[in-house]
């Protein structure tokens, strides 16, 4: 194996570097002189807030975007990059943040498509299946070609995605914020396979905006802010919060004390609920537990684990099908979504945009998608627009959406600001009960802060919260007591003076909290 | 201004894609070694040349625009229907049956009587469906095509048995029609044309649908559940409820179209076995007007108008110039085909537009899952 060879067989990329990369949307300036680089053997983390430039400039990369203005070079000579054809074969891959695969064909199938067969007409998968085995042999990627693609888990999948990159001869991969939608200990595993990539003499380009991931992983970090470039550093010589200070261009609290509040009474009661998955599997075993009014109680867990159906259990979303959950006092098992609002119930879903939003409903109307029909927004069936549109003006100056006007479509704006839509509806209401899901999964550091601040502020008006999070960061800092959730069922619940990474890392993992 | 242009670019895509049929319909008119220019003359003189021809394009109108907008309520809710045929003819013959038991009232009593027979007829018919797919998840599409061919063999079997004119049940031709409506429950003509109040009960029809879509917490509802349902439900709306609403209104519409057409134009009702017989294809054509107008309730009157005017200039044209009746059929297909795919394309315009402006970044998890449809929220 020569220098210049990676185990994978292929050519490897020494130098990339971009030059003085500007690329205009209309009215926006995505990328304005954006130099960057990345060696062999080296992670590169590219960081910045929502709509800094980070994806557009990889994009520039991977030939999805032609830039108006500068060049790429690679190992020192000019390169044209007009398609990701030519991307992948100058030996550039890119794992998206959502996976490129199609769910009902096998992990060869997935490989070997859009890719000439060496047998002509007939299909090659045998040795298709073959070369994937060996690359996961060589990269410690394992995964079995004839498994389908939605058999497997997500961690999996992304392996596939990479074992397609390398497949394909990549040298340098872009991973677009490949963590986002693994668990921790996925991305332990994933990190593993970054290093021994990285070892192995391939380039990798990181976009996170996880600060702990970019400090664990990265070997340098370039920082994009408002399609500028801030500059480039060495981990090594730079601390988590200087990082998060300079992403943000000011000052950042990366910890919250949490203000005393007596404990009210109960207002959310679940006691021995079970129920079932969408494949109609156990999701909930028998869980029981209280939210009182003034707290926060975190509930954390490995992704997949009944969080979801918890959730949905709650705000009758799914069915119960066995145990009772109280709303303040009153027996609500199995109400109807409609009722649990009039109830004073709001809820925060994991996915936005599915189940929280209506994508080609402007923000006004999705303002009102909660109480559409009561007064002041309708009268006698009629909607009545002037209220609507007033609500939905205000809520957009307190919560601070940026969007052109209350008509704009949802759908049309970014993650951060559709979270705070949600947000707005749902706080906007004074519930009494508030269950927020992953509340700042995809959000930038400065959003998240904001929505912590709105969720703390809730429980400092007596709001019984639930809060379910995988981000044991968010657990720790906002809870009053967390629960953990380990295959259905309630592993134990622990006061937030007791709690410790390690302990709820082994709850999640399914041991009792006494052994903990 | 840019965006300006582009807004304008995509309002007069429909016409330009007229354009483009019409000029495909100039080759096969020269292949026919016919004088294109003649012809589409002849085509415009029948749609609007006199009083007469535009008051038989609006007739030809009238039960396009009431089917487009029942089509209007039912694709809003993301609900295909397919049924248009068969919810007119059970309207038309509910209408008729009306008109024929009750011969003692004053005639405006049994037209409004009819009228609602018509809209019951029809909401019966589309909410069939309607309640097949939200509680048994049957598929529309199928379920108001079956639908479509029981209308017809009952229309067929009414109209030769219990139905039939008692006149024509003595004679040996048995021709299967009822007896005709008395005079007095006619709809009454805007003189000296054939032209009947039942267009301008349509138009007013139109504006009442865009109250309903855009104005009320019914339309709100019936909106949000053919955009994402999973949103709907969990904003209370109960998704299966209101998809057999959709249905059942945008029956309902169809069933006033048949009732119209008996009460404005046959005055009876007629079989020659087909569907179309009766309907003059309008509970399918009224889904493609509706679909030129975008499915908005105010812009499928335009569209109306301008099907009911393809359909009687053809007519004319055919006679002027001496060309196969199948060549209208051609041309009529052509311009649905253009139209259809120039909708295609314009939205494709905008969802490129959208991702040129945006700024870059929207994370894709968000911006990228499409809502599922109503089925998958059914199925889950």
């Amino acid at each position: 194996m020569s220098d210049n060879t990676l185990p994978s067989g292929h050519t490897r990329i020494n130098s990339l570097e971009m030059r003085n990369i500007t690329k205009r949307f209309p009215g926006v300036l995505a990328n304005s002189n954006v130099d960057f680089d990345v060696r062999a053997g080296e992670v590169h983390a590219l960081l910045g807030e929502n709509g800094a430039g980070k994806s557009t400039l990889m994009k520039v990369l991977y030939g999805l975007y032609g830039p108006e203005e500068g060049e790429i070079y690679l190992n020192g000579k000019p390169i044209t990059i007009e398609s990701p054809t030519d991307a992948i074969n100058q030996g550039i891959g890119m794992i998206h943040q959502h996976f490129m695969l199609v769910e009902t064909l096998t992990v060869a199938e997935n490989v070997a498509l859009g890719l000439p067969s060496s047998r002509g007409f007939l299909t090659d998968l045998d040795r298709v299946s073959e070369r994937i085995l060996e690359l996961g042999k060589i990269y410690g990627l394992d995964i079995d070609p004839n498994a389908y693609i939605w058999q497997l888990s997500v961690g999996q999948q992304q392996r596939v995605e990479i074992i397609k990159a390398l497949y394909r001869g990549a040298a340098l991969l872009i991973l677009d914020e490949p963590t986002a939608v693994l668990t921790p200990q996925e991305v332990n595993e994933f990190f593993v396979i970054m290093r021994q990539m990285v070892a192995d003499g391939h380039a990798l380009i990181f976009i996170s905006h996880k600060l702990h991931e970019i400090m664990d992983i990265c070997d340098r970090v370039t920082v994009l802010r408002d399609g500028r470039k801030i500059g480039t550093k060495i981990i090594a010589d730079i601390t988590k919060s200087e990082l998060a200070n300079w992403m943000v261009g000011r000052e950042v609290s990366m910890t919250r004390e949490l203000e005393d509040i007596p404990l009210g009474p109960a207002r959310l009661q679940l006691e021995n609920v079970t129920c079932k998955s969408d494949r109609g599997t156990p999701a909930l075993r028998g869980v029981s537990l209280d939210v009182h009014s003034g707290e926060i109680l975190g509930v954390a867990g490995i992704s997949g684990n009944g969080q979801r159906e918890l959730a949905e259990a709650i705000t009758g979303l799914r069915d119960v099908t066995g145990g009772t959950i109280h709303l303040e006092g009153q027996d609500v098992t199995n109400f109807r979504p409609g009722v649990l609002t009039e109830r004073m119930l709001s809820y925060i879903p994991e996915e936005r945009m599915k189940d929280g939003m209506i994508k080609d409903f402007s923000i006004a109307e999705n303002m009102i998608l909660r109480e559409h029909h009561k007064n002041p927004f309708a009268n006698k069936g009629f909607l009545m627009l002037k209220t609507i549109a007033k609500h939905s003006d205000v809520l957009i100056d307190r919560f601070r959406v940026k969007t052109p006007s209350r008509d704009t479509k949802a759908g049309n704006l970014s993650g951060g600001n559709i979270q705070k839509v949600v947000l707005a509806r749902e706080i906007s209401r004074q519930p009494r009960v508030l269950i927020a899901a992953q509340p700042s999964r995809g959000l930038d550091v400065g959003a998240t802060e904001y929505v912590h601040a709105q969720l703390l502020e809730q429980r400092g008006n007596g709001t019984a919260i639930m809060m379910i999070s995988e981000d044991l960061d968010e657990i720790m800092g906002l809870s009053d007591r967390i629960a953990v959730i380990c295959e259905g069922e309630l592993m134990g619940i622990v006061p937030r003076d007791e709690a410790t990474p390690e302990k709820l890392g082994l709850m999640m993992a399914g041991v009792a909290p006494e052994e903990a | 201004m840019r965006s300006r242009l582009n807004s304008l670019f995509d309002a007069l895509m429909p016409v330009f894609a007229t354009l483009a049929a019409l000029a495909v319909g100039t080759v096969m008119l020269l292949i026919l070694r016919v004088n294109p220019g003649e012809a589409y003359g002849a085509l415009w003189e029948g749609a609007f040349g006199s009083t007469n021809a535009v008051a038989e394009t609006l007739v030809k109108a009238t039960p396009l625009l009431l089917v487009g907008l029942g089509i209007c309520i039912a694709f809003r809710a993301s609900v295909i229907n397919i049924g248009g045929e068969g919810q007119m003819i059970i309207g038309g013959i509910l209408a008729t049956q009306v008109g024929l038991t009750f011969t003692d009232l004053p005639g405006w009593v049994v037209i409004i009587m009819a009228m609602f027979a018509g809209f019951l007829g029809g909401a019966i018919w589309g909410g069939i469906p309607g309640f097949l797919k939200a509680y048994f998840r049957v598929n529309e599409i199928l379920s108001t095509v079956m639908m479509n061919a029981i209308a017809v063999q009952l229309m067929n079997f009414l109209l030769r048995g219990p139905m039939i004119d008692p006149a024509q049940a003595e004679k040996a031709s048995k021709i299967p029609q009822t007896a005709r409506l008395l005079e007095a429950f006619r709809l009454p003509r805007l003189a000296p044309t054939r032209l009947h109040i039942g267009f301008l009960i349509a138009l007013g029809l139109a504006i009442i649908v865009y109250v309903l879509l855009w104005r009320t917490t019914l339309g709100y509802r019936i909106r949000a559940v053919g955009q994402n349902p999973h949103a709907s439900r969990y904003g209370g709306i109960r998704v299966r409820r209101r998809i057999v609403t959709a249905l059942l209104l945008s029956g309902a519409f169809a069933g006033l179209a048949g009732a119209i057409q008996v009460y404005g134009v046959n005055y009876r009702m007629i079989t020659d076995g087909s569907a179309s017989g009766f309907t003059g294809a309008a509970g399918f054509n009224g889904i493609v007007a509706a679909l030129f107008g975008q499915l908005h309730p105010i812009g499928t009157i335009p569209a109306s108008i301008f099907f009911g005017a393809l359909l009687v200039g053809a007519n004319k044209m055919q006679r002027v110039v001496q060309i196969p009746s199948a060549l209208i059929t051609a041309l009529n297909g052509l311009v649905v085909v253009f139209v259809v795919s120039s909708e295609f394309w314009r939205k494709q315009r905008q969802r490129q537009r959208l991702s040129d402006n945006n700024k870059e970044e929207n994370p894709p998890q968000d911006g990228d899952i499409s809502a599922p449809s109503a089925e998958e929220v059914l199925t889950s």
